[in-house]
């Protein structure tokens, strides 16, 4: 029996993915199962545009759960990811309660006593009114789980990384005043990447490594289907050929998924019901987002255009 | 199960991933969540929990392939015994009696490998084999050399030696049963032969790269076959890789100690300038400003491919290179470098100034003509170079300059300390202006120079 269940369980994955209109791989469906059962965060790297930030969305959604997300960059520190002290406050609450504190310590005959009772009054202004939670924190607190996106991690500093390590591996976090905060239930934390830099080995080795690339075309037909509902089946599958092609060449940036949804809305839009050179010349900028890109691409347009439409007579 | 899963580990060690004792407790819960039969969800799941990068992906994958397709071999080189025997069988009827293949219990005293081989029990013998290899321990076979001694030892833990005293006993009591049983015996051979040859592929491919790799890197680059041309461009990727990873970005160095009053007081405005947060002032680094001279010509033509393979990547790690190629007169090439890959940039800059015969003076008065103005007080000048000038004009005079308007001046050598100043080696006349001369012959003096020139900017 225990055979039988994880194929049917990551199927269930996959489909409830879709139904949030996030069309998942089966890999991508193994690594999200994964994750939830042994509680492992995802490391997802690949190219940008192919759905990496979507995928955390999606899970959050299909969950019902809330996602609390973490955009990284170059100085991001634990004052603005993990927690800060709110000082303001605390110096607000001395100056309110001067008088309350002189009068409680009025009591005191020497100094050495008004110490004592400071003490006895324990860490006031340390306690847990005075932290202002920032996203890891937050993540931690929620009492019915959520999804923590951390994206970008390549963008922040090989520091932030090492910090990031307690809460990958035991889902707590150490304030020195306050002691250890341990997730109330661990959650679901999705980390992206898009490979700027490489991550430490540490780091790496407390997630499940998930690559996603550029999909197949069959996989990116059904993901342009259920993101551009209205577009002709022909249509689809000539543009999403075309982009297969275009992905051969030697570009500086190739056209990932979001291009060819964007470019899909674009030629609903338009109303085009087929591919013809006119209408990809005019469009291109949608797809390619470099002038040299475009001047590489454009020679080749027509010989694509007759490509896809070939494959699509006997696909 | 769990043992096999095992043995897959090292494989994966084998091939160049990095599989930790924690990586390998993961994976075990893992699979013990999706469990075993499905193969393509156990193949996801080995290769969401142990590799690390995509490139490493793709080498477990075929590892998993090639792991996991091995009890088939197994279980085939038996079925060819059992082609064979069946010819036997064909042929023995004649002789009558002991023939019908596998029918007639073999005989008693027989060795239980014998009785084995007789009765071609084909998963027994696959089985066996298995075994026997694990006892041989073959998982630690390292070297193609190896592969007679583990053979042998798969075999003897398999009880060969009884095999031969029943062969020897059946030779004079039963000679067909032992025709029979030879024939066995030569694809058993075989068979222990194939799964040690599948053993060494899985086992022992990391440390044979190592070692290739060890000796290429200690190779003089001048003296690579062209076969190796291939690889040696592969290890000097890897060398620009870890270079650029290790410089690239720069690492935050603050100096403690220097307060920083401007940024300490606009930071504390919240609280009345009450300085709760300290602000310190950060050292400044000079940016690294590299000018590249290399040459192209004709005597160091096999070694200069490798140097602009090098200034390549220099390009890369580094935002202020300026990069020159010379033989008889000399180009900047910064922007072909910089815009191209490094095939195609190396083909460019050959054709256009490569392979002629090098004339040192006349390339720094083109140097001195319209690039002098490239070298400020923060430059270090390599020149890559054999430094012989065809006994023509060497313009010494010119280094000197470039020396003193730049920070330092470090030329590398393709040729051994023992051949500079000999023939017409200008290389003594040179040295006297450069800050450092090194001999940089092989991949990893290479490594070494250019590492030791970045780092100097950290």
């Amino acid at each position: 029996m225990a055979d039988q269940k994880p194929s049917i369980a990551i199927e269930a994955v996959e489909s409830g993915l879709a139904a949030q209109g996030y069309i998942a791989s089966r890999q991508i469906a193994t690594a999200v199962y994964l994750s939830q059962q042994i509680e492992k965060p995802i490391l997802v790297e690949g190219p940008a545009g192919v759905g990496k930030t979507e995928l955390a969305k999606a899970i959050a959604a299909w969950r019902g759960m809330k996602m609390i997300r973490l955009q990284c960059y170059e100085g991001l520190d634990e004052a603005k990811a993990l927690y800060e002290w709110k000082y303001a406050k605390q110096l607000l609450y001395t100056q309110i309660l001067k008088d309350k504190l002189g009068e409680v310590l009025g009591g005191a005959q020497t100094l050495h006593d008004a110490l004592n009772q400071l003490h006895d009054f324990g860490d006031v202004f340390f306690s847990k009114e005075f932290v202002e939670p920032r996203p890891l924190l937050q993540a931690l607190e929620q009492p019915g789980g959520c999804v923590l996106l951390i994206d970008e991690i390549d963008k922040s500093d090989a520091e932030f990384e090492s910090l990031l390590l307690e809460i990958l591996s035991d889902f707590q976090v150490t304030i020195p005043e306050l002691g250890t905060i341990s997730a109330i239930t661990p959650p679901t934390v999705i980390l992206t990447s898009n490979s700027e830099r490489d991550l430490g080995d540490a780091l790496k080795r407390r997630c499940l490594h998930l690559h996603i690339g550029f999909p197949e075309q069959r996989l990116e037909e059904r993901i342009v289907e259920s993101r551009v509902p209205n577009i002709s089946q022909t249509l689809r599958r000539q543009m999403v050929g075309f982009i297969h092609e275009i992905r051969s060449l030697d570009l500086k940036k190739l056209p990932s998924v979001s291009e060819t949804i964007d470019w899909a809305r674009v030629l609903v839009l338009l109303q085009a019901s087929e591919l013809d050179t006119e209408i990809v010349k005019d469009t291109l900028n949608v797809l390619l987002k470099y002038e040299a890109d475009i001047e590489a691409a454009s020679p080749q347009i027509t010989t694509f255009i007759a490509k896809s439409a070939r494959s699509n007579v006997f696909g | 199960m769990r043992e096999n899963i095992h043995r897959f580990f090292r494989a994966a060690r084998g091939a160049g991933v990095l599989v930790s004792p924690a990586e390998s407790i993961d994976a075990m819960r893992a699979v013990a969540e999706v469990g075993v039969s499905d193969r393509a969800i156990l193949r996801d799941t080995l290769l969401l929990t142990l590799a690390k990068s995509q490139d490493e992906k793709l080498a477990l994958g075929d590892c998993f392939d090639l792991f996991f397709s091995q009890p088939e071999p197994r279980q085939e080189q038996p079925e060819a015994d059992s082609d064979d025997s069946p010819q036997d069988a064909d042929q023995s009827p004649s002789s009558g009696a002991a023939s019908e293949a596998g029918g007639g219990p073999p005989p008693e005293e027989l060795g239980s490998l014998a009785q084995m081989l007789l009765s071609q029990d084909r998963n027994a013998i696959a089985a066996a084999i298995a075994g026997a290899a694990g006892a041989a321990s073959l998982s630690d076979i390292r070297y193609s050399t190896q592969r007679g001694i583990f053979s042998s030892r798969i075999l003897d833990a398999m009880g060969l030696q009884r095999l031969r005293d029943d062969l020897d006993e059946l030779t004079v009591t039963n000679p067909a049963l032992a025709e029979r049983l030879r024939a066995a015996l030569d694809a058993l051979r075989e068979a222990v032969r194939d799964t040690v040859a599948q053993g060494l592929a899985l086992y022992a491919r990391e440390e044979a790269e190592n070692l290739r790799n060890e000796i290429l890197r200690n190779a003089p680059l001048a003296r690579i076959e062209r076969r190796q041309v291939a690889e040696m461009r592969a290890l000097i990727r890897q060398i620009a890789r870890r270079l650029r990873e290790r410089y690239s970005k720069p690492r935050k160095r603050q100096r403690r100690g220097h307060l920083d009053v401007r940024r300490t007081l606009r930071r504390n405005a919240a609280w009345g300038g009450v300085p709760f947060l300290t602000a310190w002032k950060r050292k400044h680094r000079d940016r690294p400003r590299i000018v590249a001279i290399c040459d192209v010509s004709g005597s160091v033509a096999q070694v200069s491919d490798f140097f602009l393979l090098l200034i390549h990547s220099l390009h890369e790690v580094v935002d202020d290179v300026h990069s020159f190629a010379f033989s008889s007169h000399l180009i900047e090439v910064s922007d072909i470098l910089e815009s191209k890959s490094p095939e195609e940039a190396m083909a460019e800059i050959m054709s256009k100034v490569g392979f002629g015969s090098s004339d040192y003076g006349s390339s720094l008065v083109d140097f001195e003509k319209e690039f002098m103005s490239t070298l400020t007080p923060q430059t270090t000048v390599i020149v890559l170079g054999d430094a012989r000038s065809n006994n023509l004009d060497p313009r010494a005079d010119i280094l000197r300059r470039i020396s003193e308007r730049s920070k330092r001046l470090v030329w590398l050598n393709p040729e051994g300390r023992l051949a500079w100043g000999f023939g017409d080696s200008e290389m003594p006349r040179y040295a006297t202006f450069c800050s450092v001369v090194r001999q940089c012959a092989t991949a990893q003096q290479l490594e070494r120079a250019v590492s030791d020139i970045v780092a100097t900017y950290q």
